[in-house]
């Protein structure tokens, strides 16, 4: 069974939202996608400034056996990215909910309350 | 409907994460995919390759059949339990599947097919003998009856925890040479392999794999799936059905020319189109000199005395032995070792280096 931590928001993609206290979000990849997808050999980040619509693809996370898109949850600005992954891929394997990716700007909080709650992705991620 | 091996549910209380592979449920990973591809280069781990099925052929026609059926030239089989791979072709000279033939008698082989071919395979070679008329009986052992269960035990210590689990065909199987294959009692055991290490294949009667399968594993032996096994196999530049070469693909074209015979007068299905075609594409190996991961399919572009000219990657993986990107790939003739050339990953055009298509053999890289 695959962590779904309850304080954070979810995708039907596998991504994980968390809303911080100064209204940006910080995005990663889930603990079920982790491990769908095998050892992380290769990350690679949006730029900072760069802005997305909901459901865009953002960046690429390459395993040794696939490429997999991740997409941004809610509308937003790209404010920070998580370099220490794109040294460390494998830091996604060991803790998916540590090893963030990055960090948006939302163009209307209110979108973050529209994503899936644990319990919903929970049954998402069992399917 | 999806295929199960003997061992699923092995795998399956081992936590295995299983994958569809060609209709069969596998498993491809116990957790660590380069953990168990590490096991492999510097200790033992085994996999279960029981999807493959071996095909007796018997009979007094049986060589005969051979000789016409494959690229090579089972011929050169001479010493009992020798081994030889090669490719079955079509009349176009695209491969049919790529096999490998056990010679154990003038009219006793056993040849080993891929998973997913094995039907068409099966069609394919009786659809032949009945063109040619020749008295021999062809017997798969996968799904009939007497089936067996096939166990690959590969690397560095590999042979010597075999004989500490089955210390009965240690006498046997000491002195055999690459490329060999011996039946001991219950067992055929191979010196034959898909990852570059020593190592042994072991057949069975399926009835008696989870048996031998959990000894191995309380011996220290790594569960490994198929996920490690891709990535030795591409290490070792072994080629893939399906991905490095398949129907339309000529195996002069696939890296597979050390294994087709057109030297003697011997006849074989696809040889008149392979006499005529010759070769198109050089099969090499690639480096990423970038950071990313080549993929199958992705294009690359070479420039061959001021020519624009454009290839394609047929498998490509992160190698846990280099730390790099690696992958075969049909390149242009011309192309040469050392060159330099860009690969299209979405994108983006990320540089690459040609090198010999092996990267690591024994434990080490030699790329």
């Amino acid at each position: 069974m695959s962590n779904v931590p309850a304080n954070l928001k979810y995708t039907e993609s596998h991504e994980w939202v968390r809303v911080e206290a100064d209204g940006t979000v910080t995005i990663g990849i889930t603990d079920h996608a982790q491990e769908a997808l095998g050892d992380l050999v290769f990350v690679e980040l949006p730029d900072v400034g760069k802005t997305y619509a909901a459901g865009q693809e953002t960046c690429v996370v390459e395993s040794v056996k696939a490429a997999a898109d991740v997409y941004a949850p809610i509308a937003g600005e790209v404010t920070a990215v998580n370099q220490d992954v794109v040294d460390a891929p494998e830091s996604v394997n060991q803790d998916a909910y540590a090893a963030w990716l990055f960090k948006l700007k939302p163009a209307n909080a209110a979108d973050v309350d529209a994503l899936l709650d644990a319990a919903a992705y929970a049954k998402v991620a069992d399917a | 409907m999806t295929q199960k091996t003997v061992l699923n549910d092995v795998h399956r209380a081992a936590g295995a994460r299983m994958v569809d592979f060609g209709g069969w449920d596998m498993p491809v990973n116990y957790g660590s995919q380069i953990e168990e591809h590490h096991a492999v280069r510097s200790n033992c781990g085994m996999f279960d390759v029981s999807h493959m099925c071996a095909v007796d052929v018997v009979g007094p026609d049986a060589k005969a059949f051979l000789r016409r059926l494959v690229a090579n030239n089972v011929d050169k089989l001479k010493t009992p339990g020798k081994a030889l791979y090669s490719a079955m072709l079509n009349e176009a000279g695209g491969v049919v599947d790529d096999l490998i033939i056990y010679y154990l008698n003038d009219t006793t082989f056993r040849v080993v097919i891929n998973a997913g071919t094995a039907t068409k395979d099966l069609a394919w070679m009786a659809a032949r003998q009945k063109d040619w008329g020749l008295n021999l009986t062809i017997t798969e052992r996968r799904d009939g009856n007497a089936p067996l269960g096939m166990i690959a035990v590969q690397g560095p210590n590999a042979k010597a925890k075999v004989w500490e689990v089955l210390p009965q065909v240690k006498t046997a199987t000491e002195g055999l040479g690459p490329f060999f294959g011996v039946q001991v009692g219950e067992y055929f055991v191979a010196t034959t392999g898909y990852t570059g290490e020593e190592g042994f294949e072991i057949a069975l009667p399926a009835a008696q794999a989870a048996d031998l399968w959990r000894k191995l594993h309380a011996a220290g032996v790594a569960q490994c799936g198929l996920g490690a096994r891709d990535t030795l196999r591409l290490e070792a530049g072994m080629n893939l059905y399906g991905n490095d070469m398949d129907e339309t693909v000529s195996p002069l074209d696939a890296g597979l020319a050390w294994t087709v015979d057109l030297k003697s007068e011997r006849d074989f299905v696809g040889k008149a189109a392979l006499l005529a075609n010759g070769q198109k594409a050089q099969f090499l190996g690639l480096v990423l000199l970038d950071k990313g991961v080549l993929r199958g399919h992705q294009k690359v572009f070479a420039e061959v005395n001021g020519t624009a000219g454009e290839g394609e990657i047929t498998s490509g993986t992160f190698s846990p032995t280099l730390q790099q990107s690696i992958a075969l790939a049909r390149l242009p003739m011309g192309v040469a070792i050392n060159d330099t050339v860009e690969v299209e990953i979405r994108d983006k055009r990320l540089k690459a280096k040609v090198v010999k298509p092996v990267f690591a053999r024994n434990g080490k890289a030699v790329a």
